[in-house]
């Protein structure tokens, strides 16, 4: 992971600079990007790829182009604004504009958290640059110095004579300006700089969804457009032997019905049969009668797992690290505390089913409107599967109904792109509710199994964590792993972390902050039931946690803590709650990220409800106040919605189908929420995971408060708690 | 196929339909109108809402062609312009997130305000939990319907 660069005015790479040209309609573009070597080391030659955001019409119309994929994000509104900021430029003169795939933007991903920590150092250097440009040309067309001039909401003033002038009047002097040394900008970084930044936002496309007339993915629109499914064996690894696509082919509003072989690769264009037509809902009814012989090997199921999972509880599983000495420390310790916690598979549900749009040009260009959370390895994806070079393969970016990174895979993008070129017409591939959940690549489940020695201080002084994940041929699969530098090593002197796997051909992928979204609940869950073991308070135990490494600190300790008080304080921590309520509070560092959380819950009998969380964030500057908090409020519902569900498996398939038996949180259990961020000088990071990881265990431990209900296991109903 | 006659948003389409088509997928693929979306299509998720005769329903169980001869609302006609009272206040709020799910929201929580013009949150938790929505929007929608009522009672208090 890419450690944010230190927070200072200017800290450039030297060598990354700027290029400035005016378009032949005689608008001002500048560019931005990082000079450097073509990829693969396929030429020596270094070469420039510049980055464009920044457009200004000769009318005055301000353009900021916004290059990461959207689906829920916020990135389209917060990454322009950043942009907007450093020009001095008004938001309200701004308009946005969605980037298509393209090389010269550099890493267009939304995954990770990592859009804005990337994204910092390019976006405020674009609209630095081009406002340093600006002054220049006034200064130069008054003759006065430009220190001496300034810039505000799209205009050049000088301070000693009252000129000014607009940014539209000085487009033509600008663009003959050289280029300015990134070196010399002076960047805006913090809090006090921003008059933009940290404010409250609305979405940028706001006007357009309140109204309908946002194109999502599936609302894209072509003429002569057709409609496709593509059905695949709901046994994963099912191989095709038969289908009746002639019988299909005749049946009303369908134009083709067609075997697809595919490939071996589950993240790809795997067997199947496509079915396209002129209305959806026409091959939709038409699927109802299609027959497929399938040949499947695989017998995968939770039971098994579970079986599994006992067995190898028993073993020693593969130690991937140990410091120190465990069990030595466990003979002299003066408590040992030991519990088995589990959770399950979960999907990504996203609200818009998988969907994509191709059209294969008669100049032999491949043309995609994809919902991708990682256009580019669709693009690639799409490339080796048609065979087609990606320089002929365009890729728009459409919004998409929600990530979470379901659509890092990129299979919908192979899919609707096989159909079009077979059909040879425009084709809207949109898959069902059930073929998305059925096709997910779903969070693995996991079992944890932890023993902690304590001292007479109840401070943790051994710590052994078994854990038992699912795997394929004896090594973890996407979302499956934990790493070994992973607090609490580092935190506790002695430390082992063995590792056992489960056989499992079952797709997996990233699912919002993969891995700890899910573990970060055991480990929480578990430090209170130390916590109380040793006599201390949850609050207290945690910063006795966070208070000492050893070695180098696998976090940030001072800020891991500090959100942890203010969470704490925030709640009025050590209050009585009253009647059959309980707090629980847990805290959580990934992705960048520092975050804690306090949950207030009550009770009747074993029906809980979540009355109030609140969440302490620490992510340095805020960009969108508004974007921000939606992510932080989002997480909560999110992460209580998860922590009730769970994806089981029966001779290979999935059991749940659609929202009757995979049920979501709804409006009536959301919580009120408290959102505080601690506006740090560090550099801003991502927030797209971070404020996830610490709630289902502040939940939990809230539970337990009021109800005196350890839960160890997922989803909450298997220890006979209704949330 | 069934010709049928349906008022959307005041206006007449005529269309032909396969006799089992829901409204949900003759708005989407016969009118080209797509601000209705589809989620499950088995009406557990709110996401395809249309006001019939001002009532939430879920327009993917809904067959086309009983709707003839029922005014249909769909979330591009529920203003001219943006303007309606929840429109305004989902805006304030900066409800959406994806904002997949949003015109159903929207929908109906215009249903509900026209009902109960100052909703406390069991009346909103009532109304608006057929509505699911993956992002968690839900704090903000509360929220949203709250303003909406304020900007509802100022609008009538001006007329």
């Amino acid at each position: 992971m890419k450690t944010p660069k230190k927070n200072e005015g200017s800290n450039m790479d030297r060598r990354s600079f700027l290029k400035v040209s005016m378009l032949a309609s005689g608008a001002l573009m500048v560019g931005v990007g990082s000079y450097g070597t073509l990829l693969a080391g396929e030429t020596a030659q270094e070469t420039w790829i510049p980055n464009l955001y920044v457009r200004i019409d000769p009318d005055g119309k301000i353009t900021i182009v916004s290059k990461n994929p959207e689906g829920g994000q916020g990135v389209k509104t917060a990454f322009p604004m950043v942009v907007a900021e450093c020009l001095e430029v008004d938001w309200e003169d701004v308009n946005v504009e969605q980037a298509p795939l393209d090389d010269r933007y550099g890493r267009q991903v939304a995954g990770g958290s990592r859009g804005t920590p990337d994204g910092w150092d390019d976006l405020r250097v674009a609209g630095t640059a081009a406002m340093h440009l600006l002054l220049a040309a006034a200064a130069q067309e008054w003759g006065v110095p430009s220190a001496e001039c300034y810039a505000q909401s799209g205009t050049v003033l000088h301070k000693p004579s009252d000129k000014f002038s607009s940014y539209a009047s000085l487009l033509e002097t600008a663009a003959k300006l050289p280029v300015p040394d990134v070196a010399d900008l002076k960047l805006k970084s913090r809090p006090s700089d921003f008059k933009l930044l940290g404010s409250f936002v609305p979405g940028i496309d706001n006007a357009k969804i309140l109204t309908g007339q946002l194109e999502f993915s599936s609302d894209v629109r072509l003429e002569g457009m057709l409609y496709a499914m593509f059905e695949k064996s709901r046994v994963y690894g099912g191989k095709l032997l038969s289908a009746n696509v002639e019988h299909i082919r005749t049946l009303p509003g369908v134009t083709h019905a067609f075997i697809v072989k595919g490939t071996d690769d589950i993240r790809g264009l795997q067997p199947g049969v496509a079915i396209v037509g002129e209305s959806w809902w026409e091959i939709n009814t038409a699927r109802k009668q299609l027959k497929v012989e399938w040949q499947t090997t695989q017998t995968d199921s939770s039971a098994e797992y579970e079986k599994q999972a006992e067995a190898l509880a028993g073993g020693s599983g593969e130690t991937l690290r140990h410091d120190g000495d465990v069990e030595a420390t466990f003979d002299k310790a003066v408590k040992v505390v030991e519990a088995k916690y589990y959770y399950p598979f979960v999907s990504h549900a996203n609200m818009e089913p998988q969907s994509c749009t191709a059209l294969l040009h008669e100049s032999g260009k491949l043309e995609l409107w994809a919902p991708s959370q990682n256009p580019k390895s669709g693009r690639k994806l799409v490339s080796k599967t048609l065979g087609i070079p990606e320089s002929r393969i365009h890729v728009n970016q459409v919004r998409y109904g929600g990530g979470f990174g379901r659509r890092l895979r990129n299979d919908f993008m192979a899919e609707a792109a096989w159909i079009a070129r077979e059909t040879g017409k425009p084709v809207q591939l949109q898959w069902t509710r059930e073929d998305d959940m059925a096709h997910d690549f779903f969070r693995p489940a996991a079992w944890h199994h932890f023993k902690a020695g304590l001292d007479d201080s109840g401070r943790m002084i051994a710590f052994d964590h078994h854990f038992i994940t699912m795997g394929k041929d004896g090594e973890t699969i996407s979302g499956s792993n934990i790493s070994p530098k992973r607090y609490p090593a580092g935190l506790v002197p002695n430390y082992r972390l063995r590792q056992s796997i489960i056989e499992c051909n079952v797709p997996t992928g990233p699912w919002r902050a993969p891995g700890a979204s899910a573990y970060c609940w055991a480990y929480q869950s578990f430090y209170d039931e130390v916590a109380l073991a040793g006599g201390l308070d949850p609050l207290q135990f945690r910063l006795g946690l966070l208070s000492k490494s050893y070695g180098k600190p696998p976090l940030d300790l001072e800020r891991a803590s500090n959100t942890l008080k203010v969470a704490a304080e925030k709640a009025g921590w050590g209050r009585d709650p009253g009647p059959n309520r309980g707090l629980g509070i847990a805290f959580a560092y990934g992705h960048l990220g520092y975050v804690a959380h306090v949950a207030q819950v009550v009770a009747d009998g074993s029906n809980i409800r979540v009355e109030k969380v609140i969440a302490a964030v620490d992510i340095g500057p805020i960009i969108n106040l508004s974007g921000a908090k939606n992510q932080v409020e989002g997480a909560i519902v999110d992460a209580i919605s998860t922590a009730q569900l769970e994806i089981t498996f029966v001779n290979g398939a999935a059991r749940q189908s659609n929202f009757h038996n995979y049920r979501l949180l709804k409006i009536d259990k959301a919580p009120e929420i408290e959102c505080h961020f601690i506006q740090s000088d560090n550099s801003p990071t991502g927030l797209g995971e971070p404020p996830f990881l610490s709630v289902a265990p502040a939940v939990a431990n809230a539970i337990f408060a009021a109800t005196g209900t350890r839960i160890r296991e997922l989803p909450f109903k298997r220890s006979g708690i209704n949330v | 196929m069934p010709e049928i006659t349906l008022k959307i948003n005041g206006k007449d389409h005529t269309l032909d339909v396969p006799a089992d088509m829901p409204l949900l997928w003759a708005l989407r693929d016969k009118l080209n109108m797509t601000g209705t979306k589809y989620g499950c299509g088995i009406g557990r998720c709110g996401t395809c809402t249309v006001l019939v005769d001002g009532e939430p329903r879920q327009s993917c169980r809904l067959p086309a062609v009983k709707m003839a001869g029922k005014e249909i609302t769909t979330i591009e006609g529920l203003s001219a312009d943006g303007s309606h009272p929840v429109q305004k206040a989902w805006h304030e709020e900066d409800v959406p997130q994806c904002g997949y799910c949003q015109g159903g929201q929207i929908l109906t929580a215009a249903a509900l305000l026209d009902k109960n013009p100052k909703p406390d949150d069991a009346a909103i938790d009532k109304a608006m939990k057929d509505n699911l929505c993956r992002c968690g929007t839900y704090f903000r929608i509360r929220k949203a319907i709250k303003l909406a009522a304020v900007y509802a009672a100022e609008t009538g208090d001006e007329s």
